[in-house]
């Protein structure tokens, strides 16, 4: 490597001067090309947590049910009975913005391998999506690129997807986001980690061979984008989820031997972090020989090799010995595998290619010796103003009939069925509550009979209107709300992973947003007993120095003890009782309701009472244990109005059969407030329930018990949701609002790809 | 009554099948690796669902050469029970089992929603005493819509082997709505789209699917 590296290639590779000088001093000479390129990924934003680190050491790490806290490629919890789960969240926003098939593919496929890589079999995902306006001209090609991606890979893969959140948002235009859960189940005692541990043992390589692929994507994913984002295409990577089904069966396998000393993904940064990282956290060195790689393409300098992110690789360190136990399992499932190093006691990573040493680092400087910023914060300039806006002088609508079915049409509020669907969410028999709505219940069946019963729910969730208002109070509604969705399908919550999306962390504001949502979230989760075991920081997503909402997306896993006591959202039985498990005060401030009809984002969230919150959620959770309630639905966007009408539409009815997917209710709803603000404000710590008259009156009492407030409102039947004094729609024009949002998204794009067929404007790349 | 069910590399419902035959109806099962040869002792074999090979050139097309294929093929023309589930459909039809093949789905999606369907045909092992029954059970592929020339369909209808037939038309596109079929010297090939592993607990909301298995191992 003779490139001579000047201030333009420090540049290129993302590092700043001040960062530059101190790769020097670490190395005590200049670094070589491959050496620079190793410290660019290793200390990019993605892999280096550089702006973040400091904020989030704050977070709630440990609790009884935690095997493994934050660190690791994944975090796992304990379910009871020597079983364990491990889960983990991670975003793919800028490659999914580039090539959406393909982007948001890979994203799937790097969760699960981030999941199976700990030793658990993948049995369920999930996703939270953001896209820009509907109107916007990408936004169709973007969301049915991202849907079908995920659908590609993780329907192959045999893991069902099966909760998720789609919202819409113009901050999203030039940023779309897609986050990724996977949970994995495992013997508790049999957790797998990214360790080189062990002088002398081998380090093996297995999966697809690597290519020239999505060479510096960590770098690209630490970047700002702008006009030239096309440009930036090569590097994502293309995903095969046949091999990685395959490395899955086989890395499965090769757990229930006794060859796997450390194993990890090649994810971001390749076989460069996985290298780096598993070195690092068993303070030991390594000797990589690039020759032994498997190559796909010819005239791979050494560069290449260690940056390229091509996808389904897995590095794993081998008992000493144990060579040929992991060689026969590999090649059972017709995997590429070679020794390609050897665990060391020297603390240094090098690497060796045609008989030369390529690179020479000290392992320490790449790991815990990254930069770490505390960068300067400042509130968001525009927020008093808008806290100040008075909520009084907005019109009252004259039909609030029509604006319910206007908000039932918005996309974010809109049924997503054409979304899940495109979703394999039902193999491996795991879905007893499915996608649609407030969280999956996902049955495990292990064939042992102590789990025979046993389920996790899982449920996503974010508000990035509410974050932009009030970081502190918007991030903490997403954990409130997460755990309130497990509530209702009967579950205890358990733990979170988070992906954490925001703009750009060098401006002061922005890295407010982040400070105050982390700080949220970890006040909610010591709250709520959720501790946070894994998660992922996306910064970044800017394009032309406008910055996304401050999205911090939660992904909470429950505990279902007896899958046979849960519930879903629907109602169901006409005679049921109606009632709302919290309050009635029409909090408006940064509500669907608010964006949607009077074009204003602006007040404060809602207040939340966490203690409140924990009381309406162990009412239902009892009474669902009990067998008492025949449905269950979190009141969120578009208030108390929207989920009753969710809830008269929600029951899925199988394609060709006679009875009618709906069912009418008929209420009266006390008006402490405006009307339009108590039928479409978003009070949180509310769940709307029905249930058969006889078992009201023990719901009434557990309620007291709990210390959750009950307002009975009325009854399930007919077919038209009438609201008293307020508004009477048939159910049958809700649904036909409610289903066709998304359809309708996707119409508009069928008339922008023919109008710029028409004018052949190149400016304008949609598909 | 013992059940082989094969894992083709990409099967992604084996698993679930053998739940089904085993803990769900108790009865004996065991996988068979598509490199090997078919056990002796057999009385049905079933080919799950999944993507054999990642759906690579055509759906089936290269699972049909696996090695154990072979013996499929000749247990099959014994008249023994051969079951293929979606994938494992696809598979039968790449390898000359049943006439007809399954294209991409009209809507060019994947599409995973439970479906209504009705028993049609003459009896099979799989079917006994359900003719003219409806059932429900989901599907969940992107090349499902079952296609053969309009001489092979009618054939297909004067013998009695349209199994199963959507209700309220075919999700995907099929012909004649068309969602299984069977064939083989004793009816005793069956093959449809639809997964009734995925409808045989009452836990997970359906068992509807478990009355074909109970047929299978009656």
């Amino acid at each position: 490597m003779t490139e001579k590296i000047t201030p333009e290639v420090v540049a290129q590779h993302g590092l700043t001067q001040a960062e530059y000088d101190e790769v020097k001093r670490h190395l005590g000479r200049e670094p070589n090309l491959t050496e620079l390129g190793v410290f660019s990924v290793m200390w990019s934003e993605h892999c280096s947590y550089k702006s973040s680190r400091v904020h989030l050491k704050t977070f709630p790490t440990s609790g009884p049910r935690v095997l493994q806290g934050p660190g690791e490629n994944a975090g796992v919890v304990d379910l009871g009975d020597g079983l364990a789960a491990a889960f983990k969240m991670e975003s793919h926003n800028h490659p999914s913005y580039i090539e959406p098939y393909q982007g948001a593919a890979t994203g799937v496929g790097g969760i699960l391998r981030d999941v199976f890589t700990m030793g658990a079999r993948p049995i369920a995902s999930a996703n939270s999506l953001r896209f820009g306006d509907p109107s916007h001209p990408k936004t169709a090609y973007l969301l049915e690129g991202v849907v079908a991606g995920i659908g590609g890979y993780g329907n192959c893969m045999g893991v069902p997807t099966v909760a998720g959140e789609v919202m819409f948002h113009p901050s999203y235009n030039g940023n779309c986001l897609v986050n990724a859960f996977t949970l994995g189940i495992l013997p508790a005692d049999k957790i797998f980690l990214g360790t080189a541990a062990g002088v002398g043992n081998p380090v093996m390589y297995i999966g697809a061979k690597t290519g020239r692929d999505g060479i510096h994507g960590a770098t690209m994913a630490s970047a700002e984008f702008d006009a030239s984002t096309e440009e930036k295409r090569p590097t994502v990577q293309v995903g095969d989820p046949f091999m990685e089904k395959l490395l899955l069966e086989a890395c499965l396998e090769l757990f229930q031997t006794d060859a796997v000393v450390g194993i990890q993904d090649m994810g971001a940064a390749g076989f460069t972090s996985s290298s780096v990282e598993m070195a690092g956290r068993a303070g030991n060195g390594l000797d990589l020989f690039l020759d032994q790689v498997p190559l796909r393409e010819e005239g791979m300098t050494p560069y290449e090799i260690l940056l390229s992110e091509s996808q389904e690789r897995m590095l794993l360190v081998a008992a000493e010995g144990k060579e040929d136990v992991v060689r026969r399992i590999c090649t059972k499932w017709d995997l590429d595998v070679a020794v390609v190093g050897r665990v060391t006691d020297t603390g240094r990573w090098r690497a060796h290619w045609q008989g030369k040493l390529v690179a020479d680092l000290p392992v320490d400087p790449l790991t815990e010796g990254a930069p770490k910023y505390q960068r300067p914060m400042k509130p968001h300039p525009a927020l008093p103003e808008l806290h100040a806006f008075d909520l009084s002088t907005l019109p009252e609508p004259a039909d609030l009939g029509a604006t319910l079915l206007r908000l039932l049409a918005r996309p974010t509020i809109a049924s997503k069925e054409w979304v899940y669907q495109q979703y394999d969410h039902m193999v491996r028999l795991v879905g007893a509550v499915r996608p649609g709505g407030d969280a999956a219940v996902v049955r495990i069946a292990t064939g042992d009979a102590r789990h025979a019963k046993k389920a996790v729910a899982i449920s996503v969730g974010a508000n990035g209107r509410y974050c932009f208002l009030d970081p502190h109070l918007g991030a903490a509604h997403a954990v409130a709300e997460c755990a309130r969705n497990i509530a209702c399908v009967g579950g205890e919550p358990i733990a979170i992973t988070d992906c954490l999306n925001f703009g750009n962390p060098e401006k002061p504001e922005i890295m407010w947003q982040f400070a105050e949502c982390v700080r949220g979230i970890g006040d909610a989760c010591r709250a709520l007993g959720t501790p946070v075991v894994s998660g992922n920081v996306s910064l970044y997503n800017e394009t032309e120095g406008q910055g996304i909402l401050p999205t911090p997306t939660i992904g909470m896993v429950g505990l279902v003890p007896d899958v046979e006591r849960t519930c879903s959202s629907a109602f169901k039985n006409a005679g049921d009782v109606i009632a709302l498990v919290g309050t009635l005060q029409g909090e408006v401030g940064g509500s669907e309701y608010l964006a949607a009809e009077h074009g204003r984002e602006a007040g404060r969230p809602p207040a939340l009472d966490l203690a409140r919150e924990k009381a309406v959620q162990e009412t239902v959770r009892r009474a669902v244990r009990e067998g008492l309630l025949s449905s269950a639905h979190d009141c969120s966007d578009g208030g108390l109005a929207v989920a009753l009408a969710e809830c008269c539409m929600m029951q899925g009815v199988p394609a060709g059969a006679e009875t009618t997917p709906w069912i009418g209710a008929a209420v009266r709803v006390p008006f402490p407030a405006r009307k339009d603000f108590v039928l479409f404000g978003e009070d949180a710590s509310r769940i709307l329930v029905s249930m058969p008259k006889e078992s009201a009156a023990r719901f009434v009492a557990l309620a007291q018990e709990c210390g959750a407030p009950v307002i009975r409102l009325g009854a399930v039947g007919g077919d038209t949701l009438e609201i008293q004094g307020a508004l009477s729609v048939p159910v049958a024009e809700l649904a036909k609002a409610w289903r066709d949002g998304i359809p309708a998204v996707l119409r508009r794009d069928v008339g922008h790809a023919a109008a710029s067929l028409v004018a052949r404007e190149p400016q304008e790349p949609l598909s | 009554m013992k059940i082989g069910i094969v894992t083709f590399p990409g099967s992604n419902c084996d698993h679930d099948v053998y739940h089904v035959v085993k803990h769900a109806c108790g009865a004996p099962a065991e996988y068979v690796w598509h490199k090997d040869r078919l056990p002796a002792g057999l009385d049905a074999v079933i080919l799950p669902g999944g993507f054999s090979y990642g759906d690579y050139l055509r759906c089936g097309a290269l699972a049909r050469f696996s090695p154990v294929m072979e013996d499929v093929v000749e247990f099959a023309k014994q008249g023994r029970p051969v079951l293929g589930i979606c994938n494992g459909f696809q598979i039968l039809c790449e390898s000359g089992l049943l006439p007809g093949v399954l294209m991409r789905n009209a809507s060019l999606k994947f599409i995973c929603r439970d479906v209504t369907l009705r028993v049609e045909g003459g009896e099979t092992p799989l079917t006994r005493g359900l003719a003219g029954q409806t059932l429900t059970m989901p599907v969940a592929h992107a090349e499902g819509n079952y296609f053969a020339d309009a001489e092979t369909l009618d054939r297909l209808e004067g013998e009695g082997s349209v199994l199963f037939r959507y209700v309220g038309g075919a999700p995907n596109g099929a012909a004649r709505d068309i969602a299984g079929i069977c064939g083989g010297p004793r009816r005793n090939v069956v093959g449809l789209m639809p997964h009734p592993e995925r409808a045989a607990e009452a836990i997970l909301g359906r068992d509807d699917g478990r009355r074909l298995f109970e047929s299978l191992l009656s």
